[in-house]
């Protein structure tokens, strides 16, 4: 006979070492897709905080279904596995929920949405998060000394905070206007979806410090990506190949570089012979 | 007053410009009009709408019959019209039966400060009004004028309003059409604009059971100028319509016309839009659009930009939207934390705000923001499931990479 009183501490013990394995986000099985199309077809993917992890594949892999799963987007539909998202189910929650609980997409394609103020729309999704959160919540002055300080960071000149939501914005400033209210924000779970795309090595650069700046050890970034040259600047600490809607091969940062030396094709290959 | 409504004739959706329009809910009714007015602080929505102290001049009608003023100009008073002028049925129908209105008239020269507010309030079932309002601006002067109507109960408000804009004239003039829901209110504003005149009219129209705003602009000197905005948000089973015609008689006279219309639940709206080009009016230019925002499955728009050009030597063009919400801006707003509810009242004052912004005097800007605040969110619970159901089924864009 075990004495009860010595179970409560092993039990607790035991509890906390679940806890400190369980990842920031844990991605099992994930079949999702779009239309009755799908295009995850069982993917599996554990990040911690404090990574930085790059996901990499050929056009058509599933990258971007990956990261609009992740953030809600209407359309998306999950038929099978699970995302548990610092303890919770993620898919269960709408996206203005993933969002208060620390999760951001640096979009693709940012939508431009006239008679929306720039400015005015990004405190109200601050003092959301906070209102969330059971923060106080920031005044107008507060609110732009802090914007102030993260445009600097992304080097996005003050006029545009008075303009439309991305309105008129060039290619490059909309993504910098991304990771400048990635910046402001504050996410635990960090979603850049191609990010990289339409940028000028300079806006690359500009981009890949805002990001670098915003890492520490809580919280964890997901770069997706088609090419090489982003993960020059924001170094990952593992980089997945996505193909055919599941991670087909994990490695260190070496990875992206031998993709970008010998393309996609090789990976293929690969897993077709595997398989 | 009442054996008055029979002889008169309305008009009936079998012509052309009511076809979407039926007034057989007034014509039934045995109107009256009051003869002795009410106190103003005793009618109802009067003291949240008054602009006393903010305006140069405010005068208040309540049920057509002039009430008080506050502030004073020489040339703004209430009075009654000696030989109202007919045109249009319900231009008719105000001659007959108007007890007045607002007579306004600017020196050559002079320049008002700040805005004269014309406010009409409207009290009381079963009673009619019919304000006629003159408003004569002199060479060179420059005014800005608004009328607000707002009001308790199922009454009926048939106003005229009458504007001359001299040589050089600078006009800036809105109507604010906020009454009861049950109201009924059936509005003609006539502009004639002299040469090199500048005039912007607006019309705000939010409140209201079945409204009708007839205008008709006539460039009637070269090198006049004109802005016509329009918005109107008809829900539950509100019914908003829009008639204007501008009629460009001289040369090198300039129009911009841009109506928005916000509708939910079994809201109906429609415009009705007519620019003429005169065969003497060379160098015409004009633009016309009509950008409408459904909100429910059962609201309707109907949308008719005409244009009748008789002259070769001119630069027009019009265009119609109808569409809703954009579910990207939608879902951008969500994946920053705004929720469903307060993202949708962000977008449709965003499509409204183009033209709100546009409203100069500040506390009117005010007043219809508020208003437009007040009617948006009753609109959201019956939407969200149903928002769902549709993202589900609109195909638009794919966003697989």
């Amino acid at each position: 006979m075990k004495d009860r009183a010595a179970e409560g501490p092993e039990i607790l013990r035991f509890a906390q070492d679940e806890l400190k394995e369980m990842a920031l986000l844990e991605i099992k099985d994930l079949h999702a897709g779009i239309d009755g199309k799908e295009i995850l077809r069982g993917l599996d993917l554990s990040v911690d905080a404090g990574e930085v992890h790059a996901i990499m594949g050929p056009n058509g892999s599933g990258k971007s279904t990956l990261a609009n799963v992740l953030a809600g987007r209407p359309r998306y539909e999950v038929t099978r596995g699970s995302v548990v998202y610092d303890g919770k189910n993620l898919l269960e929650l709408p996206a203005e929920e993933r969002a208060r609980e620390g999760v951001f997409l640096a979009m693709q394609y940012p939508v431009e949405i006239p008679g929306v103020n720039n400015i005015y729309f990004l405190k109200a999704a601050l003092n959301a998060m906070k209102k969330h959160r059971g923060e106080e919540e920031l005044d107008a002055m507060e609110f732009l000394q802090l914007a102030r300080e993260k445009m600097k960071l992304v080097e996005l000149d003050e006029k545009f905070m008075n303009r439309s939501v991305n309105e008129g914005f060039s290619g490059g400033e909309k993504k910098r206007n991304e990771i400048f209210q990635m910046a402001v924000l504050d996410p635990k779970l960090a979603i850049l979806d191609e990010t990289d795309s339409g940028l000028d090595i300079d806006a690359l650069r500009i981009v890949a410090e805002g990001v670098n700046a915003l890492k520490n050890e809580k919280h964890a970034v997901l770069v997706i990506t088609h090419y090489q040259r982003l993960l020059t600047y924001l170094v990952p600490d593992y980089v997945h190949v996505l193909s055919g809607g599941r991670i087909v091969k994990s490695g260190g940062k070496e990875l992206a570089l031998e993709l970008e030396a010998k393309g996609y094709d090789w990976i293929e290959d690969e897993v077709a012979v595997a398989r | 007053m009442s054996t008055a409504v029979k002889e008169f004739e309305w008009p009936t959706p079998r012509l052309e410009e009511w076809r979407y329009t039926n007034l057989s809910a007034i014509a039934s009714t045995e109107w009256r009009s009051v003869d002795v007015a009410a106190p103003a602080a005793s009618a109802g929505e009067a003291p949240a709408a008054t602009l006393a102290g903010r305006a140069t001049v405010e005068l208040m009608f309540v049920n057509g019959l002039f009430v008080q003023h506050s502030g004073e100009l020489p040339y703004v008073s209430a009075s009654r019209v000696g030989n109202p002028r007919g045109g249009s049925a319900l231009e008719e129908l105000n001659a007959m039966h108007t007890t007045g209105g607002a007579r306004i008239n600017i020196p050559s020269g002079t320049i008002v400060p700040g805005f004269i507010h014309l406010l009409f309030v409207g009290d009381g079932d079963g009673i009619w009004s019919h304000p006629r309002n003159v408003i004569d601006v002199g060479a060179n002067a420059q005014v800005t004028i608004v009328e607000t109507y707002v009001g308790e109960g199922r009454y009926y408000t048939n106003p005229v309003t009458e504007i001359v804009a001299g040589e050089g004239a600078v006009i800036d003039h809105t109507i604010v059409v906020c009454d009861s829901l049950e109201a009924y209110h059936t509005g003609s504003l006539t502009i004639r604009q002299g040469r090199s005149s500048s005039v912007t009219a607006r019309n705000i129209s939010i409140g209201g059971a079945l409204v009708r705003n007839d205008v008709n602009v006539i460039l009637d000197g070269e090198g006049a100028s004109l802005v016509l905005d329009g918005l109107f948000t008809p829900a539950g089973s509100q019914h908003i319509d829009n008639h204007t015609v501008i009629d460009h008689a001289r040369p090198h006279c300039t129009s911009v016309e841009l109506y928005k219309g916000v509708l939910d639940g079994n809201g109906r709206g429609i415009f009705d839009g007519r620019i003429i080009v005169r065969p003497g009016a060379q160098k015409t230019s004009s633009r016309q659009s009509n950008h409408n925002l459904l909100l429910s499955e059962t609201a309707i728009v109907d949308s008719k930009p005409t244009l009748e050009i008789h002259n070769d030597d001119v630069k027009c063009n019009h265009g119609s939207t109808i569409g809703q919400l954009n579910e990207e801006a939608l879902f951008y707003l969500r994946a920053r934390g705004i929720g469903e509810a307060e993202a949708r009242n962000l977008l449709v004052l965003a499509f409204a705000s183009e033209l709100v912004d546009r409203i100069k005097v500040e506390p009117v800007r005010e007043q219809v923001g508020r208003a437009l605040f007040r009617q948006i969110p009753e609109r959201l619970p019956e939407r969200r499931s149903r928002h769902s159901e549709r993202s589900e089924e609109s195909g638009r864009e794919g966003h697989d990479a």
